[in-house]
């Protein structure tokens, strides 16, 4: 029996049949085609398909699609919107070059974000326990990390720029 | 010193990086197409037995299944990339007679969804008459051992030599001898991106395939053989592709079973694996068993080495002849031995196959090299530092009949560790628990053996250039997530002149690029495809120049570039066009005739190994917990050599890569194996590095000029898959007294050699 949920993804509303099995990965990657969450193990363990769920962010491959009636996701398509200007984490990333083969760059983001949410001042030893989940086999870290860092000063310059205003 | 170059050498972003920070990059699972299908593949759960009767009936009779294949149903053509001995072609894309491992390919469904294939599988019937197995390369060698393969009744599928000097004469005039056995063990390539490949059918019957790969043009032509077809029936596309290192460069049975049930169905077919299927089945890094002899004059000159070593290969050839060859190759490497012996053994059990794994047989080789130094200038009583300094491989050394290196940075690289880790003082004054050590590296620039007998270039490149101030670069090279992409614009940008902007690119298709490229592996690619760029480049500009000197009239002495989007003459730049005027009056001149240029390269007369080789050093201080015996790695300190760096950022990233992969192989990475069944096959029993798991690190690029590399470039990031392990346990030597000389080193053996020692 499919069971109906409603929820938001990046800002759009969804109204879907899915069986109860199915897991939001595969929700988000084969019904709604967005496909820059990737599967990296369904196990829990890569953080290739983290997503940002009521802001927190989970691993989609663990995440029952029917768990999610209700709530709001936020994918890496979310991020910087077609066309749109860069999030400050993906411009740090690019220009670090933290981005080698980019399976795991969504993922990366993603927890990236949902440690900026908590805190814009973060530090080296705070950023990588934010990225324990995530895994890269290309990269070796330090350059995602150096990113991170570099996204935090922009996004409190902004902030900071905003309050002046 | 300012560079001569513009773009060449300069932290240019990466042409991929935004598309892939976006979201947007698609990988080959992230496809779909109309119609398309799900495939899985039944995988023997037997290491090794007959194959006596399989019944798909039941499978076949489940609602949404497509199609079931087995061996029976295929051409049974067997296949291997080493097309140039055709009897090391040893594996069938399904099995036909005999499961040689747990994971060997048995069967394969086509249905209309995951779940239904998934059920299928269960549905399918083998029957099966177990044989006795083997698992270790000694009992395997053994009379009487279980025969893996009929054609070869020793088990022993490759034996590789190479010799020069009189290594027994060496001895004899040696003042000191040691003898040692090192033992290496399997880890996993673990990119990110599970192995993926789908296949479709066009009306006439020709097949296109997407595959997560590093060698589209070695799939193309495999593939074509194992099917039956004409090769250029055949189309490969790599679309972007989430690592690979080693893992991804032969065919495998899933790109065959997604091209022969496209065909069978007329629907296209996906295959996508699992992390479990790749930590199962996947190629894995030769576990080697290595004997080393070497002597020395009392001064620590080298005088003789002895080196052989068994390769446990698993059930398969894959990439093993050429791991061979390699790690004989690489244990010449790095040190001056005038007297050198090699035998090489790559040894068949019925384990899932290992292959070429980042640094094809240099981890494993220069291990022992390396460690066996450390112990050896402990007992000759000279500083490891200055062992090195006064046997290290400089420019224009030979090593006989197998290659010339035609640049060396590497005294300059071990005396900038030395430098930049205070080894001196380090060495004499840490205190217990804390150590530091010593790794070193040489590696190719790509292969020049022509294993896969191809009749064309081994890199060739095709550019375009327009009026409107653009060029078109098409070439079958394969970037992999390493970058070379992003370097071959650089390249080309910088010969012509041009901005990266102005340069389109087209890679990795083996319909649309030309013939041809044998993919990324052994560190070729900026080599080999940037050299057939640069020859591209240079029939481009042969008419522009033209252009520019018939247009200004210019005497034939006048040197003419391209340069800041102009084409003109060096001393008078003024007498020059814009590109894409120059462009256009070659084009009027012609005719309308676009122009058009191709580019190659194949190294010719470079000996047997490689054009060109990288050098490095690296040190690594640790520090060693004595109740837990955990090791915490402190700080790495890394020279190289890579010849004209063209990347700088790419460089780092490569190194850093390197020291997160060299980490686990030394310290956390491991396959557990019971028998012929993998334990460990998940990210939590199969422990990587994490963020957190990174030592603070710096990097120092000793400057050479690779004459054969374009722009003087060579190998970099490969290499460094080597010197890592061997520096962080000689680092634990320093701080416990422990001699890891069996791979990895484990708290467990860390204690129990302190508890020995106490
Ligand atoms: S795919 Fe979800 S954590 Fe790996
Ligand atoms: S960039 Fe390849 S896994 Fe992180």
């Amino acid at each position: 029996m499919k069971h109906h949920i409603n929820f938001k993804v990046n800002g759009d509303d969804y109204s879907l049949a899915v069986d109860p099995w199915r897991t939001l990965n595969e929700v988000i990657r084969e019904d709604l085609n967005l496909t820059g969450t990737k599967l990296g193990c369904g196990t829990g363990d890569c953080g290739a398909c983290t997503v940002l769920l009521d802001g927190r962010s989970v691993s989609s491959c663990l995440t029952l699609a029917v768990s999610v009636n209700g709530k709001s996701v936020m994918t890496v398509e979310g991020l910087a919107p077609s066309g749109e200007e860069l999030h400050p984490i993906q411009e740090a990333l690019i220009q670090t070059g933290g981005i080698q083969c980019g399976f795991c760059t969504a993922g990366m983001e993603m927890s990236a974000l949902n440690l900026l949410n908590q805190t814009l001042s973060p530090s080296e030893t705070e950023i990588k326990s934010a990225l324990s989940g995530n895994l890269c086999r290309c990269t070796g870290y330090n350059q995602i990390v150096e990113a991170i860092s570099m996204a935090a000063d922009k996004m409190r310059d902004n902030a900071a720029e905003k309050e002046e205003q | 010193m300012e560079s001569r170059f513009k773009i060449v050498g300069q932290d240019v972003p990466r042409t991929d990086a935004e598309v892939k920070a976006r979201g947007k990059a698609l990988y080959t699972d992230d496809m779909k197409l109309p119609g398309m299908l799900h495939g899985q593949i039944l995988r023997s759960p037997l290491a090794h037995a007959r194959i006596k009767h399989i019944d798909t009936r039941r499978a076949l009779g489940l609602p949404g299944v497509k199609a079931v294949i087995t061996g029976q149903d295929t051409p049974k053509i067997k296949y291997g990339n080493w097309r140039l001995f055709p009897d090391t072609q040893d594996e069938y894309p399904l099995a036909v007679d005999k499961v040689r491992f747990i994971g060997d390919e048995v069967a394969a469904v086509a249905a209309i969804d995951r779940d239904t294939a998934e059920e299928a599988m269960e549905l399918i019937e083998v029957e099966y008459e177990e044989l006795p197995a083997v698992f270790d390369v000694d009992l395997s060698i053994k009379p009487g051992a279980p025969v893996i393969h009929d054609y070869c009744p020793t088990n022993i599928s490759v034996n590789r030599k190479i010799k020069y000097g009189d290594v027994e004469k060496g001895f004899a005039e040696s003042d000191y001898v040691r003898e040692d056995i090192f033992n290496t063990h399997s880890v996993s390539h673990a990119y990110l991106e599970p192995c993926s490949a789908l296949a479709q059918v066009d009306l006439d019957g020709r097949i296109t395939l997407w595959t997560s790969t590093q060698v589209p043009y070695i799939v193309q032509c495999l593939l074509a053989s194992t099917l039956n077809m004409r090769e250029n029936d055949i189309r490969v596309i790599k679309p972007f592709v989430g690592g690979g290192f080693g893992g991804k460069m032969e065919l495998r049975a899933w790109e065959f079973c997604a091209a022969f049930l496209a065909r069978q169905t007329g629907c296209p077919v996906k295959f996508t694996l699992t992390r479990e299927e790749e930590f199962i089945t996947g190629r894995r890094r030769h576990p080697m068993k290595i004997y080393s002899k070497v002597g020395f004059r009392k001064d620590g000159t080298l005088v003789a080495k002895d080196l052989k070593i068994q390769l446990d290969g698993g059930a398969y050839n894959a990439m093993g002849p050429t791991a061979t060859f390699l790690c004989g190759n690489f244990g010449a490497m790095l040190y001056r031995y005038p007297n050198y012996r090699f035998h090489g053994e790559h040894i068949y059990t019925n384990k899932p196959p290992a292959s070429a794994m980042r640094g094809f047989g240099a981890p494993q080789s220069l291990y022992a090299t390396e460690i066996q130094m450390n112990m050896a200038a402990e007992e000759l009583g000279i500083d490891p530092i200055d062992l090195r300094l006064k046997n290290a491989q400089v420019s224009g050394d030979e090593i006989p009949d197998v290659a010339t290196i035609s640049s060396s940075g590497f005294i300059d690289c071990i005396k900038a560790v030395a430098e930049m880790s205070d080894w001196k003082e380090k060495r004499k004054s840490l205190p217990a628990g804390r150590g530091i050590g010593i790794g070193c590296y040489s590696f190719i620039s790509g292969g020049v053996f022509n294993w896969f007998n191809t009749q064309y270039p081994f890199s060739a490149a095709e550019v375009r250039v327009f009026s409107d101030g653009t060029a078109h670069l098409l070439t079958m090279a394969s970037d992999i997530g390493q970058g070379s992409d992003t370097v071959l614009k650089q390249i080309l940008a910088e010969e012509l002149g041009l901005k990266m902007g102005d340069i389109r690119m087209t890679s990795a298709d083996t319909s649309m690029t030309p013939q041809a490229d044998l993919g990324s592996w052994g560190s070729r690619v900026t080599l080999m495809a940037g050299n057939a760029v640069i020859d591209a480049a240079k029939k481009i500009k042969e008419p522009l120049f033209g252009a520019v000197s018939a247009r200004f009239n210019l005497n034939v002495i006048h040197d003419i570039e391209c340069v800041n989007g102009r084409v003109q003459s060096k001393s008078r730049p003024d007498y020059g066009l814009t590109f894409g005027e120059a462009v256009a009056m070659v084009q009027k001149a012609n005719r309308g005739e676009p122009l058009v240029a191709r580019g190659s390269y194949t190294p010719r007369g470079k000996g047997l190994v490689t054009p060109a080789f990288g050098f490095g050093a690296q040190v690594a201080e640790v520090d060693v917990d004595k109740e837990t015996g955990l090791v915490e790695v402190k700080h790495m300190w890394t020279a190289h050599d890579c010849g004209t760096v063209i990347n700088p950022r790419s460089v780092e990233g490569q190194l850093a890569g390197s020291i997160q992969m060299g980490l686990g192989y030394a310290l956390s990475e491991q396959f557990v194996m019971d028998g012929g069944k993998t334990l460990n096959t998940n990210f939590v029993d199969y422990k990587m590095p994490t963020a957190s798991d990174m030592p603070p690190s710096e990097l120092f690029h000793v400057e050479t000029y690779e004459p054969e590399g374009p722009m003087g470039a060579k190998e970099a990031g490969e290499g460094l898959a080597s010197p890592t392990a061997p520096a962080i346990s000689d680092a634990v030597y320093h701080a416990t007294g422990y001699r890891c000389m069996d791979l990895p080193i484990t708290p467990e053996k860390i204690l129990r050699n302190l508890k020995k020692n106490k």
